[in-house]
């Protein structure tokens, strides 16, 4: 499985990355392979504040639809707007051209948080689900 | 599998360890684990309509109806017109109630000791159940489903791909729709008709339990240079919406009769008076205030099953089956309207908190060019 060393992980499989100032989200390859053909992508406008555990969009296989969680608090920046024309890039890219939002943290301090697992915890806890 | 069981342990079909080798994602369908695909929903739903997909359909329940007055008894529990099957021809009808609602869908093949029945998988108990609840004398009925496995091998190279196996006196080539065969495919029994439930040309393959996983391989094997992949619940699910075709438990349920889901064109005008006959000709006469009807969303949100429907401020209905259409290349959807919704050219479907504008289509979605 590809993991990014350095990102943090939720349980219900988003990845959350430093990038400069802000923190990319997205979902992991691992969840992109189980939802199966991504065909649809919905995402907050950006000025919208996420609050962690809260769902803030959802992404869509032909079968399923599931929502997202926000895993930290903050304030969305910018939105991929590409994965929304062109979902398949989530199955194709999940952790770089499928990638949803930059969140400018409200505490950068959660990052840190026990609930979000390192790449090596998400790695195992990803084999076991 | 027939007997009361109060664990809720899932059935196998004889092709279950194929799949787990083919590595197919399973999932639980009707008490049966099954294949819901194996590389991906829309490459084996375009693999169909373009080439050919190879479908494991062995949780579809089998009967038998024999005795002197099978054909009477069926033509009394069914719209469609029983007596008027020729030898090898089938039919799809259905098992409806004394208020017009929908028992189960299903195939009647006419065989040579009576009839054969194809029902779906998640009503094989309810299905015997109402057989026998109006069984008449002069009728014997065996429920052979553990007994036959049931390929479904689809798309525009399937003949191609059968007649390279086929030996037998009729041909894959001069097998007409809606008819039925028996012969050998690879030295082994098989009964094929000219049936699907995807849109396309195909057979649907019935053999012994024991051989499914030589017909299987060798189905593959001559497949392969013909484009054929395997094929899973997923897409079998987005081939039948886009062709139109209900599926029992969302266009045809109990409380949805066969002129309300569109079918008007399988119940027939028959003298013989049936189950539900007075309202099904009276709502094929003078129209149903309910209708079921194919939506095309005009942005790319998927409605799906249990969204409500509206018309302005009115809720007139709620989406029955919905995806996003591999081939149109966005979503669609069947809802049941009532009211206003049911003249409507354009309806809401509410998704989530938004209000998504559709356009009213007649069914089916896709029609494949002949």
């Amino acid at each position: 499985m590809s993991v990014m060393q350095g990102a943090r992980y939720t349980q219900s499989h988003e990845y959350v990355v430093k990038a400069g100032d802000d923190v990319m989200v997205g979902i992991t390859p691992y969840a992109a392979a189980q939802l199966g053909d991504v065909v649809f992508v919905e995402l907050p406008a950006i000025g919208t504040r996420l609050s962690k555990g809260q769902s803030f969009g959802v992404v869509e296989s032909v079968k399923a639809v599931s929502d997202l969680y926000a895993p930290i608090d903050g304030e969305v920046v910018a939105v991929n707007e590409a994965v929304v024309e062109e979902p398949a890039l989530i199955g194709e890219d999940a952790q770089g051209r499928g990638w949803m939002l930059r969140v400018r943290p409200a505490d950068w301090g959660q990052l840190e948080a026990s609930e979000l697992m390192s790449a090596d915890q998400y790695e195992s806890f990803a084999g076991e689900h | 599998m027939g007997q009361d069981n109060l664990t809720t342990v899932l059935a196998k079909t004889p092709l279950y360890g194929a799949h787990v080798v083919a590595g197919a994602r399973m999932v639980e369908f009707g008490g049966w684990t099954m294949p819901l695909q194996y590389t991906g929903i829309l490459a084996e739903h375009q693999a169909v309509r373009q080439a050919a997909g190879l479908f494991d359909v062995s949780h579809m329940g089998e009967f038998e109806v024999t005795g002197p007055n099978a054909g009477v008894f069926l033509q009394g529990l069914v719209p469609n017109d029983v007596l008027a099957l020729k030898p090898r021809q089938a039919l799809y009808t259905q098992f409806t109630r004394p208020d017009g609602g929908t028992v189960d869908d299903l195939l009647i093949y006419r065989v040579e000791a009576g009839y054969w029945l194809v029902v779906n998988a998640a009503n094989i108990r309810k299905d015997w159940d109402w057989l026998h609840e109006h069984r008449i004398d002069g009728v014997s009925l065996r429920d052979c489903s553990e007994e036959w496995a049931l390929l479904a091998l689809q798309g525009p190279k399937a003949e191609a791909i059968l007649t390279a196996l086929w030996a037998g006196d009729m041909t894959p080539a001069s097998l007409q729709s809606f008819y039925w065969m028996d012969g050998s495919l690879s030295g082994i029994p098989v009964r094929v008709g000219r049936t699907g439930y995807t849109g396309e040309d195909g057979f649907e393959i019935f053999c012994r339990v024991a051989a499914a996983p030589d017909v299987w391989n060798a189905l593959l094997e001559a497949g392969k240079g013909h484009g054929l992949q395997l094929a899973g619940l997923g897409a079998r699910d987005t081939l039948r919406l886009e062709a139109g075709l209900p599926l029992y438990g969302h266009e045809l349920q109990d409380g949805i009769t066969p002129v309300e889901a569109g079918l008007g064109w399988s119940v027939k005008q028959k003298p013989e008076p049936y189950l539900g006959s007075e309202v099904l000709q009276s709502q094929k006469k003078g129209g149903a205030s309910r209708r079921v009807v194919g939506l095309r969303l005009e942005g790319p949100g998927i409605a799906r099953e249990g969204y409500p429907v509206w018309f302005g401020d009115k809720e007139v209905g709620q989406v029955l089956s919905g995806t996003f259409s591999p081939t149109l290349g966005g979503p669609i959807a069947t809802a049941l309207v009532w009211g206003d919704g049911s003249t409507a050219t354009h309806l809401d479907v509410q998704i989530r908190r938004q209000r998504c504008l559709a356009r009213v289509v007649s069914l089916p979605f896709y029609r494949r060019s002949k």
